[in-house]
């Protein structure tokens, strides 16, 4: 089932085309990357998608899901840095979209926190203060924040940008974990190999043009080899 | 002790000045965080200065100054976020220009209409200046500031932490931006007459970000923070009656040292 599906999307930033007739779409189980050089676009089609920038032409259609069940990982602010607020805050108020005009939090908004800590391992974090935090465990904090507003589907916009290797790879086993487990991705990245290493599908954005499918095809083509540097084999 | 509190608070603008202050305290405290965090901790400095020219211009045509000053601040309010948020000029510059446009506006008027009024009681308050009825606007301002902000409490915290975020699953934070300046500009104006223009926003400031150094989530950042607001306010009421120092600037400087010992405390803890 097609959870969106882009077409012939025409989007602007600040005046200035970001990208134009782009045509995609994110089956239901999907691991979609989007790649593509800075400038490219990526950040306004993430925008898109979720809503908060208008197209200026194409449609996007979302089946499945509804505009607003999309679980967003943004990029962290600088704000947040120094951020007072528990790991507990944090995560509960991804469920804030569910009680739609009730003020405060219910018995069942929760127990859904509980869960998604749980399933993110970071039970004995939750009454730290999410500032004295790892870059690791801020990420998973707002993995779990992110399931409690959906279960279908996340985007992830650069989700290990700053992260060390370790913990990089650890994520990237957390997020394939859900997707085995029916969530639906999207990642925005610039970390290429990993890309077509976990992603099914690949979205590479570029200035001129852009290649749409399957990860498996992708690595055959001249856009991945100018991504990769030119000097990688793939053994997929 | 208490003898000699209720002979301070016997006299009738000694006991106005407590109410006003203490719930102006309260609801600024509130709203401080959010404004700390969000980085938007000049607003109040700003606005209070467009509240100084709204006072002057009602001082002029004769109008009650509240009535007046409170929508013409909630529309400074609204400019700056809007400029902040659509336009090419930032923040921080759209402050200093509003702020000193205002000033300058308010004086001009103030010299062409032969005005006398209290300029050193517009700047740094004046506890006298309150009037039974400016009691009443501040009480039903600040029980609608409160209440306010309890209802919409998580959702605050939710734009304040994330605005992308909240606004990606639904939450209309453009909304919250505007209810938070809304009642900013509310919450300054009331208090500034007590405070006065150079002094309200550190009403807001200050408790927010003594807390911040010692506390560790939202909920305690917001309790605290309006104890300290409370506590300061009260305290520095009562000496500066009793050393005959201005009330607004031993307010200040009480909230400084309070500052000071939770940044030591914080700094303690982080050694540990």
């Amino acid at each position: 089932m097609k959870l969106i599906e882009c077409k012939d999307l025409c989007m602007k930033y600040e005046g200035i085309t970001a990208f134009e007739n782009l045509t995609f779409a994110i089956d239901e189980g999907d691991f979609l990357c989007i790649v593509g050089e800075n400038g490219s676009g990526k950040s306004t089609l993430v925008k898109g998608i979720l809503g908060l920038k208008q197209y200026s032409a194409g449609s996007i259609e979302f089946g499945g899901v509804k505009p607003k069940e999309i679980g967003y990982l943004p990029q962290q602010t600088a704000a947040q840095k120094d951020f007072p607020a528990t790991v507990w805050e944090v995560v509960l108020s991804g469920c804030l979209n569910r009680n739609s005009f009730f003020p405060f939090y219910t018995k069942e908004n929760k127990e859904r926190a509980k869960h998604e800590i749980a399933k993110m391992k970071i039970e004995d974090l939750v009454h730290k203060s999410y500032r004295n935090l790892s870059g690791g465990q801020q990420q998973r904090v707002l993995l779990a924040r992110a399931l409690c507003a959906t279960e279908k589907l996340l985007l992830l916009d650069e989700p290990v940008s700053g992260l060390d290797p370790v913990v990089t790879s650890e994520m990237y086993e957390v997020i394939d974990e859900l997707n085995k487990n029916g969530v639906t991705i999207i990642m925005v990245t610039h970390d290429i190999h990993n890309a077509v290493h976990y992603g099914t599908k690949i979205l590479n954005m570029s200035r001129n043009g852009y290649y749409f499918g399957d990860a498996k095809e992708y690595v055959k083509t001249d856009a991945f080899r100018a991504m990769a540097g030119g000097c990688f084999h793939h053994d997929k | 002790m208490i003898n000699e509190l209720s002979v301070i608070f016997g006299y009738s603008f000694m006991s106005r000045a407590l109410i006003v202050g203490v719930l102006v305290s309260l609801c600024a405290a509130l709203l401080g965080s959010s404004l700390v965090l969000k980085r938007y901790s000049m607003i109040g400095d700003g606005l209070s200065h467009v509240g100084y020219g709204a006072f002057a211009i009602a001082a002029a045509a004769g109008i009650a100054p509240l009535w007046f000053a409170i929508p013409i601040v909630i529309v400074a309010a609204f400019l700056l976020l809007f400029i902040t948020k659509k336009g090419k000029m930032g923040g921080d510059s759209a402050i200093a220009i509003l702020s000193s446009s205002s000033l300058a506006i308010g004086m001009i008027v103030l010299s062409l209409c032969n005005v006398t009024i209290d300029i050193n009681g517009y700047m740094f308050g004046s506890i006298l200046a309150l009037k039974d009825n400016d009691v009443a606007v501040s009480v039903v301002c600040s029980v609608i500031v409160c209440a306010m902000y309890i209802i919409f409490y998580h959702r605050i915290f939710a734009v304040t932490f994330d605005e992308s975020f909240s606004s990606a699953t639904g939450i209309r934070s453009g909304i919250y931006n505007v209810l938070i300046s809304v009642l900013t500009a509310v919450v300054i104006v009331v208090g500034m007459r007590l405070m006065g223009a150079l002094l309200i926003s550190s009403l807001m400031i200050f408790p927010a970000v003594t807390s911040m150094r010692v506390c560790r989530s939202f909920r305690s950042v917001t309790v605290c923070s309006a104890i300290v607001s409370v506590v300061c306010f009260t305290a520095g009421l009562i000496i500066s009656y009793y050393i005959d120092i201005p009330t607004g600037a031993g307010i200040v400087v009480l909230d400084l040292a309070v500052f000071l010992v939770f940044a030591l405390i914080g700094r303690i803890r982080e050694r540990q």
